[in-house]
């Protein structure tokens, strides 16, 4: 919402510099997004009068002209223009001046002729033919010439003789205060915020045009519920021509575009009282009647803006014994503009249900500066003030005669709400100690009235947001001064607060991803339904049924993932493309699967690990993933390599594995498939591990707890045995504590070789065991005893033999 | 005798001084005080001597025997010391050589502001709470009293999964604070972080995915004051001691008073600057005391009980902390952003 800071005077004189102005109405609620001082692009231009006037000797187009500026001495100043006269009054800007633009003007000579400035057009100036519909289009500005510009100075500054001079500030305005949507509500709250007296004015009409307004108009409101109220006034013999220079300079400052006397007159009520207002022509409403109905269903109506609407039983129009001719609280229709030749005006001020005006302007797709006003809930009692007001107007501007008498159709009874004002409990809200008196000064400046009962205010009617003892304390807060609240630390019952279990290995397992040298990451939740398709899922597979967003922003974020592997993929291949060397990233992100309760989701949490690089294997990636579920002391750890695995198709198939942790798999890793790299534009190799939270919070083990740190010396032997390929080396591991007689505690791979002295399809494998008593120290016979056994059972479940 | 004595004494003390090595020494230990070295083949002869020069020459034979002990200890000693000090040159390194790398993984910068979020308040009593992002837009408008017809609640605004707009991607982390008044006992104290959604157009300061903080105090005789101070603390923790914050009026519906909480700018000190677009201040975070109608949808009496919420985004916050100025680096994961946290 613009404010112009001239207009404003009018009800609330305020010397205030801009800053200040917006730091105090901020201070109090009204948030201030900027001010604007319209001439603040001019600078240095005055009113200057044309003394004299030669040809250039040497153009053909060319004037000199000694112009006075004020200054004294008149002032040599060359223009091309051809329409000055000697005797005119111009805009002239000085040497140094600056013009909208950030044109700089300085002295200069132009063909051997020196220039002291120049003359400027009203184009030059920022403004349009609009703003002056007299003012001569193709050349300078003859202010003389305009009627409307009397009492000009020579050397007066430019932007105060043309009405450039105004300040205006623009206010972001909550959803709750639709009253401050105009001109008058916002000159309450400054006249409360700077504690300054307000003037209102009543809108006086003489009325008296020929007629009875009765028999010339009839309105019906057959759905009265959408319609509370229904004002409406006409005028007669109306002349359609430009409204005066001062509205035309407050439409401008508050962003409005004049367009003529009536459509003015309309916009600027709406403006200063935040009511909007609709004239028709009234030859164009047959039968004169109006009807407030709901649209039939199928109707067309051409709005202003020259669109056809087909319309529902959900859109209300305002209609004549006919046809629609207007979109009630959106835009009039075409079919009863006012044009040139309109000669009598109905003007309607109304006020509509917020609720159906929003859905049909959203509907149509069509949101108006009055559906914007009307969606939030307007004052009933401001229809009336308001018509008058327009009716004034046209008075003041001669622009019509108006009617006596009103239509006014009041489908609602006023209910003014009263509220006890109770100084303990809003001190008790606020942690404030607020006298009583000074709440009530604070909301009487408001516009609360005071009632026959003590303490029992009326709240006014344009303040529908307050409702109880909160919101009066929020008032009495903003003007108290947010800022004078004093600041304290919570009293009351001590709460043992801290994290959750989940959380807590939420934090481990970062830490330990990072202390793995893996970097974390956020990627989107939402993912394009194609991700499924690039990382080669089944098009039937059962875990593409994903949350599918209605009303995406794109294809790319249309539906919530029911795996994290693409996102990862598509940050692995971000970087890969960016060249950074040796990435590894990790996530603890969600899925977002079908069938949670209420019809929400299931939304799972996934530790999910991508890393490539120089060098970086397979075995890179399992070494991480086994000191998380070391860290996490998960137990019956191993690696399968199933074929049927949920995901598994989007690893390279000799590459991937299950992750097992007794009897619950815990999630998949491996590298990911050539095709599926290549899908993501990526020709190395990539690996990641895809872990499920919630195992992995199952296959937590149980906390610490101390083992004696052994008494007798251990004896260690290495052995090395050549099985077939195809033997794993978890098969030799498993047949290694088959074969052990209790004294092996611990048998490590140390090496695999293949090739010379081996045989074609063969393997060397290498185990360092570790052996040990608990009771005394081993001897070398009772050692070789276990190695036998475990070579033995080597023998019989892997057909090795010793190297 | 007495001469023989003083001539080995002083020969011995020489040649010790030289010795040019420990097995050079151990050498001339054997040649003088050795079992068939000169001191003892001297003192074979105090046999020889008269009773009465006995003693007296015994006890300088020992005196001599005792300094050449002395003296080949610290010899050895100074030998050690020059041969340890030869180890250590050359073992000398060029220490400006790199060391071997570890690598270390690093947080994401917008989780690094809310766990310092999230240990400031633990160490207040409060309890983090965790809750779904597909949400019930009951949850996340209804019991928030944002009524139909509120504009938030608009397609254009929200994200949607059916034609009722009764699933919704959660546009605030607000509906935890009905979760939290539904399951647990009074008095609460919640924060709950987590991602939200708005359907804006990726910029500089704009993303539909982002996160929040919520947190939420309810109990008896909670005020405005408790907020405020509670909120001045985070800012003093989170961007140092002596932060400058302000309340300003606003509007949420589901507070009431509401306020939005701004930080002095760190560039101007408040005389306004492009970072601030010349206001002086930086909005950090909306909160407010909890809407009586709040309190009672969730079956809470607000004559006994009051509570305060506050709602902050995360990114903006990270984005102050560390001065990153535009918010897609914070979703792009380049690790070369990742790895300067």
């Amino acid at each position: 919402m613009n404010l112009s800071r001239k207009w404003l005077n009018e009800f609330v004189e305020i010397d205030a510099g801009d800053r200040e102005f917006a730091e105090a109405m901020t201070l109090s609620g009204s948030k201030v997004e900027l001010t604007h001082d319209m001439g603040e692009e001019i600078k240095n231009v005055v009113v200057g009068k044309v003394l004299s006037q030669i040809r250039h000797q040497n153009s053909d187009h060319m004037w000199i002209c000694q112009v006075d500026a004020g200054k004294g001495e008149p002032l040599q100043i060359v223009t091309g223009a051809q329409n000055v006269k000697v005797g005119d009054l111009v805009p002239v800007a000085l040497d140094g001046s600056l013009l909208p633009g950030g044109k700089e003007i300085k002295a200069g000579k132009l063909r051997g002729e020196l220039s002291n400035g120049m003359l400027c057009s009203f184009q030059e100036l920022g403004l349009d033919q609009r703003d002056f519909p007299s003012a001569y289009p193709d050349g300078i500005w003859i202010l003389s010439d305009d009627p409307e510009l009397t009492d000009l100075t020579i050397g007066e500054d430019i932007r105060a003789a043309v009405g450039l001079d105004d300040h205006v500030v623009e206010f972001e305005i909550t959803p709750n205060r639709p009253d401050c949507l105009s001109v008058i509500g916002l000159a309450r709250e400054i006249s409360a915020t700077f504690d300054r007296p307000c003037y209102f004015h009543q809108p006086e009409v003489k009325g008296g045009a020929e007629g009875v307004l009765p028999e010339l108009l009839d309105v019906e409101t057959p759905n009265p519920e959408l319609c509370p109220r229904y004002t409406a006034r006409m005028v007669r013999n109306v002349k359609i021509g430009p409204s005066p220079k001062w509205m035309r300079e407050r439409l401008r400052a508050m962003g409005v575009r004049p367009i003529n006397n009536i459509v003015d007159i309309t916009n600027y009520v709406m403006l200063e009282y935040g009511q909007p207002m609709h004239a028709f022509d009234y030859r164009y409403v047959k039968g004169g009647k109006i009807i407030v109905r709901r649209a039939e269903e199928g109707e067309k109506l051409t709005t202003l803006d020259g669109k056809e609407h087909t319309l529902t039983a959900n859109h209300l129009v305002i209609a004549d014994e006919t046809r629609a001719v207007g979109l009630a609280g959106i835009m009039g229709g075409e079919n009863s503009e006012i044009v040139a030749d309109t000669a009598d005006v109905v003007f309607e001020s109304a006020c509509f249900d917020g609720t159906c005006i929003r859905k049909g302007a959203l509907s149509l797709g069509m949101r108006t500066e009055a559906s914007a006003k009307f969606e939030k809930g307007l004052d009933p009692m401001n229809t009336l003030p308001a018509i008058n007001r327009a009716c004034e107007l046209v008075e003041l501007l001669g622009a019509g005669e108006v009617l006596d008498g009103v239509i006014d159709i009041l489908n609602y009874v006023p209910q003014p709400t009263l509220l006890k004002v109770e100084p303990d409990k809003i001190n008790a809200l606020l942690g404030t100690d607020v006298a009583e008196n000074v709440m009530h000064t604070i909301l009487q400046k408001l516009g609360f009235e005071t009632t026959m009962e003590r303490g029992v205010i009326k709240v006014p009617s344009w303040r529908g947001d307050v409702k109880e003892m909160a919101d009066l304390a929020e008032e009495v807060a903003r003007f108290y001064g947010y800022n004078n609240i004093p600041t304290t630390l919570m009293r009351g019952q001590t709460t043992l607060g801290g994290y959750s279990p989940e959380q807590r290995l939420e934090q481990r397992l970062g830490a330990v991803c990072r202390a793995c040298g893996y970097d974390e990451i956020i990627t989107y939740s939402f993912i394009s339904p194609s991700w499924y398709d690039k990382i080669g899922w089944p098009a039937d597979d059962f875990h593409r049924r994903s949350f599918k967003i209605l009303n995406p922003l794109g294809e790319d974020t249309s539906i919530m993932r029911t795996t994290t592997l693409p996102s990862m993929l598509d940050i692995l291949a971000r970087n890969y493309n960016y060249r950074n060397r040796d990435v590894r990233l990790y996530e603890l992100g969600r899925i977002y699967l079908p069938g949670g309760e209420n019809g929400l989701a299931n939304e799972a949490k996934v530790l999910t690990l991508g890393a490539y690089g120089e060098g970086f294997s397979f075995y890179d990636l399992k070494g991480t993933v086994e000191a998380i579920l070391k860290d996490i002391r998960a137990e019956e750890v191993r690696f399968e390599t199933p074929d049927e695995f949920p995901g598994a198709v989007s690893y390279h198939p000799g590459r991937r594995a299950a992750v097992w942790a007794g009897s619950d798999c815990l999630g998949i890793i491996g590298q990911i498939h050539p095709n599926v790299a290549k899908a993501f534009g990526v020709d190395g190799e990539l690996y990641c591990a895809e872990l499920s939270f919630d195992e992995l919070m199952l296959a937590r083990g149980a906390g610490a707890e101390y083992v004696p740190l052994p008494k007798f010396p251990s004896v260690t032997r290495d052995i090395a045995v050549v099985c077939d390929e195809a033997v794993t080396v978890g098969k030799l591991e498993q047949a290694i504590r088959k074969g052990a007689k209790g004294l092996l505690k611990e048998a490590a791979l140390f090496d695999i070789y293949r090739g010379k002295g081996i045989g074609e399809g063969k393997k060397s494998v290498a185990f360092n065991l570790i052996l040990r008593a608990d009771d005394r120290s081993l001897t070398s016979e009772e050692a070789d005893e276990d190695v036998k056994s475990i070579l033995a059972a080597l023998e019989q479940d892997c057909g090795v033999h010793l190297r | 005798m007495k001469e023989q004595l003083a001539k080995i004494k002083t020969e011995a003390l020489a040649a010790f001084e030289e010795a040019a090595s420990p097995a050079a020494l151990d050498e001339l230990r054997v040649k003088y005080l050795g079992k068939k070295g000169e001191l003892t083949a001297v003192l074979k002869q105090m046999g020889r001597l008269s009773a009465e020069e006995r003693p007296a020459m015994g006890a300088l034979a020992n005196e001599v025997r005792a300094t050449l002990e002395g003296a080949i200890e610290s010899a050895a000693k100074k030998l050690e010391g020059a041969a340890m000090e030869a180890r250590l040159k050359a073992e000398a390194l060029d220490v400006t050589v790199p060391g071997k790398a570890v690598t270390l993984g690093h947080k994401h910068p917008m989780y690094i502001a809310l766990d310092e979020i999230k240990d400031i308040f633990v160490g207040m009593g409060f309890t983090v709470l965790d809750g779904p992002e597909v949400e019930l837009a009951e949850l996340n408008f209804d019991r928030l009293n944002a009524e139909e017809g509120h504009p938030s609640r608009d397609w254009s605004d929200t994200f949607y999964f059916d034609e009722d707009s009764r699933v919704m991607l959660r546009s605030q982390t607000s509906p935890m604070q009905v979760r939290a008044m539904d399951t647990m006992p009074l008095p609460i104290r919640i924060i709950a972080p987590g991602r939200v959604y708005r359907k804006d157009e990726v910029d500089a300061t704009h993303s539909p995915m982002f996160h929040q903080v919520e947190g939420m105090v309810i109990d008896k005789h909670v005020t405005m004051a408790d907020l405020k101070g509670t909120l001045n603390l985070l800012a003093e923790e989170l961007f140092g001691k002596g932060t400058v914050t302000r309340f300003r009026p606003h509007h949420f519906p589901f507070t009431e008073p509401s306020c939005e909480m701004d930080v002095q700018c760190h560039k101007c000190g408040g005389a306004g600057c492009p970072t601030c677009k010349g206001e002086g201040w930086i909005e950090l975070l909306g909160a407010g005391m909890i809407h009586p109608n709040v309190l009672r949808m969730a079956g809470i009496d607000p004559e006994q009980w009051s509570g305060w919420a506050f709602g902050m985004g995360l990114e903006r916050t990270a984005m102050r902390r560390f001065k990153i100025a535009d918010l897609r680096l914070i979703f792009e994961n380049d690790v070369r952003f990742l790895e300067q946290f």
